[in-house]
């Protein structure tokens, strides 16, 4: 720290933020009629990174020409969006993760959609169960879900045959085994870890370990936190202790933060993960950056043998105060539909096509577009490996669950994830770790009402 | 009394010179304070209007084991960082008070540049430099043999990570001792000097006592600055939402948390009361750091009543 301009009170912290949320906002000021065929939007959360994306705006502006679009770039940001909210100004439109949708749906900073739904004639059916489930609150839809991310095991071939294993053969119910291979293809030298046998991807799929060994974090109707139930204990103690023996927790994540997910020096082509799990994103981003990487893409299996996948994704919200409901719907709409979709993945495709690279496919959230797009769209590219990836994580789509929506969803997030950090640390064990998450989740539940 | 009223014209001026700070505060700072201390007795989530809670906030703070977490990462920084941030201003002050000629202006320029990098970019620079595996923190210790800690994974290691990077913004404590530096007259060093005495022993008796205000200054700043401490830790470990859960509360700072309550989980009455307890901390904190240190400042300055005896 130093002596620059910052001998302001922590009142002022506080006090700087709600002056900004009286001042803030940053949904278009001068509309000038409510809804209708008024002619502007603002969304926000929304970026316009690939022909994904830049397909289905052109598709929107086509159909509406009147539209003043104005697209505020960037990841969604809680502070913002909230100060917008509060501040009476908010975007048309927003553009947000679906697991933390009841918080804000139970605190009424975004509105049900019931109404846009019908008057657009928004086939919610159309999308897959558990997408749907995540943008329902109280009976009442407060989202249109985007994509749909999928958890699937991703195996470095390379590590596996190392191990003396066969890629295709690895099997996740057995928790032994798996514990034997992933020390197998562990690999640590002078304090430094060379390669990560086996990622369980602690803390955030902890929803997943729960689920495989039979457990939910949460009743389905998202009042009763089971965070202290026996299995989930067994299923956090479990994975940790994947962790703990190949290196340990601080180790990792130190690891972990020099990777370039995303670049084509990623972690599985710079032998650095012997397998992990992940969203599905990270495979098709890598059919475009590492097309000749050897890699096998299994489903997440549970001890029963059975396929499991911790679904996820973004989805469409409208805010409370919103000042061009009606267009936003529109934009929702258009943005989620099965042509404007399917119309995207030929773009992807024909991209990827003259490039010389693999396209597995764009997995939504709505399975009448992706019956389109991997019927007429996604073709055979010739690298097996991705050829195979696409299969399976279709496959798994229907195999998909979320924790139910919940109006302290953001709390009890926090609370399993803070737990799974600590057991990580070594700071608690599992039973302790989950008995405090329990009360926490269970205070804030009760809170929210 | 019209005398009274009007003071000295030196406390005038002061009152002119300190105008401009004094309508931003009213004006951009005593409004929200006052809402503040309101809302800190609602429950409030900024969409619904504040619903009346009495003292629950404040109750429920001593309730909350995170404000503990919180407090004490606190202190443990706080009580780390600011000798630690004294002492090293001061020795590099020395430094360049030693340095004349041309070379002089370039030294203080350089001194001060890291002062210069906004905050954001030095919590992400030291995330890098003090990465457990392939930082170059830990790249230097291995050249000595030493086998450096995770500094940004591990519990143990995270907060003495983040006093090491708060040494990097030290130029303008390092400036305001260099300018005391500068006005220690050299007369003083001199006689000590003919009195027999030592380097050690002047800096001692005669720079240190010379400059007591100024680092009297710098200590009680940089500990509030410390106990406010937030830009830096929050890009590191709370930037986003997954680095947020995957690095633990081991740098749950006080206004970390508080920010968090505030605008993460909407409660803004809670945020509100944990503002106006820092509040009391800080007052607390200076109030103690004051009267002690009255007991060892050298003022500088005219004794009082020396203008009217003059003037009669």
């Amino acid at each position: 720290m130093s002596l620059s301009p910052r001998s302001r009170t922590g009142i002022v912290v506080l006090a700087g933020g709600l002056a900004l949320a009286a001042c803030g906002g940053v949904g278009s000021k001068n509309a000038t009629s409510q809804g209708g065929g008024s002619a502007a939007l603002t969304t926000m959360g929304f970026g316009l990174p690939d022909e994904i994306a830049t397909t289905r705006v052109d598709a929107f502006k086509k159909a509406h020409p009147e539209v003043k679009l104005t697209i505020n770039q960037g990841q969604f940001d809680e502070q913002a969006f909230l100060s917008s909210v509060a501040s009476g100004n908010p975007p048309d439109v927003v553009y947000l993760g679906r697991d933390i949708i009841g918080t804000y749906a139970a605190r009424g900073a975004i509105q049900s959609l019931d109404d846009c739904v019908a008057r657009q004639n928004i086939p919610m059916s159309d999308f897959y169960p558990a997408a749907q489930q995540q943008v329902k609150f109280g009976r009442k839809w407060y989202g249109v879900p985007e994509f749909y991310t999928s958890i699937i095991l991703l195996v470095n071939d390379k590590a596996a045959k190392e191990a003396g294993v066969d890629p295709a053969s690895i099997d996740t119910s057995d928790w032994d085994g798996l514990a034997a291979l992933a020390k197998k293809m562990n690999k640590v030298s002078g304090g430094k870890i060379q390669r990560f046998g086996f990622y369980p991807k602690l803390p955030e799929f902890l929803p997943l370990w729960a689920k495989a060994n039979g457990a939910d974090l949460l009743s389905p109707d998202g009042k009763t936190a089971h965070l202290d139930d026996p299995k989930v204990v067994e299923a956090l103690d479990y994975a940790n202790r994947l962790l703990k023996d190949q290196g340990g927790w601080t180790r990792l994540k130190a690891f972990t933060d020099t990777f370039d997910y995303f670049g084509d020096k990623n972690p599985i082509t710079e032998d650095q993960i012997g397998m992990m799990l992940t969203e599905q994103f990270l495979v098709t981003s890598m059919a475009g950056t590492s097309p000749d990487a050897e890699i096998t893409v299994l489903p997440f299996k549970d001890r029963q043998g059975r396929p499991v996948n911790y679904a996820g994704g973004n989805a469409w919200v409208i805010p409370k105060g919103a000042k061009h409901p009606d267009v936003a719907c529109q934009w929702i709409k258009t943005m989620t539909s099965a042509d404007t979709w399917t119309a995207a993945a030929r773009a992807r495709a024909a991209k990827r096509a003259q490039e010389g690279k693999a396209y597995p496919g764009t997995f939504t959230a709505n399975a009448k577009a992706d019956q389109a797009i991997f019927s007429q769209v996604v073709k055979p590219s010739g690298h097996r490996p991705y050829d195979e990836a696409t299969k399976t994580i279709l496959a798994v789509q229907d195999k998909g669950f979320v924790v139910p929506q919940s109006g302290a969803a953001s709390e009890f997030r926090t609370a399993w994830l803070d737990a799974a950090t600590r057991v990580m640390q070594g700071r608690q064990d599992a039973r302790a770790a989950l008995a405090q998450a329990q009360q926490e989740a269970t205070r804030a539940i009760q809170a929210a009402g | 009394m019209a005398r009274r009223l009007s003071g000295r014209p030196e406390t005038r001026w002061a009152y002119v010179f300190l105008l401009p700070w004094l309508i931003g505060l009213v004006l951009f700072q005593a409004g929200p304070m006052v809402a503040s201390l309101v809302l800190s007795l609602t429950d409030y989530d900024l969409i619904s209007p504040p619903k009346f809670v009495g003292l629950g906030n404040y109750a429920q703070m001593a309730q909350d084991p995170k404000v503990a977490r919180a407090i004490a990462n606190t202190a443990f920084y706080t009580v780390l960082h600011v000798p630690l941030a004294a002492v090293i201003a001061l020795a590099l002050a020395l430094m360049l008070n030693r340095v004349t000629g041309r070379a002089a202006g370039v030294f203080r320029t350089v001194f001060y540049l890291p002062s210069m990098t906004p905050y954001v970019a030095v919590g992400v620079l030291f995330l890098f430099l003090l990465n457990g595996q392939a930082g170059l923190v830990n790249q230097f210790l291995g050249l000595f043999g030493i086998d450096g800690p995770q500094w940004t994974t591990d519990p143990a290691w995270v907060k003495p990570g983040i006093v090491l990077m708060s040494l990097w913004n030290l130029g303008s404590t390092t400036i305001i001792l260099f300018a005391a530096l500068r006005n220690v007259p050299r007369e003083l060093h001199e006689a000590a000097m003919i009195d027999g005495a030592g380097a050690w022993q002047r800096f001692r008796s005669v720079t240190v006592p010379m400059i007591s205000s100024a680092l009297f200054f710098v200590v009680i700043i940089n500990t509030i600055s410390s106990v406010q401490m937030f830009d830096q830790v929050y890009t590191m470990f709370f930037g986003n939402q997954s680095a947020q859960h995957s690095y633990g509360d081991a740098a749950l700072f006080y206004v970390v948390y508080l920010f968090q309550q505030g605008f993460q989980f909407l409660h803004m009455g809670y945020a509100s009361a944990l503002a106006w307890v820092l509040f009391l901390i800080i007052l607390v904190i200076t109030v103690i750091q004051v009267k002690v240190g009255n007991r060892f400042v050298y003022y500088e300055a005219e004794p009082q009543g020396s203008t009217e005896l003059e003037s009669r």
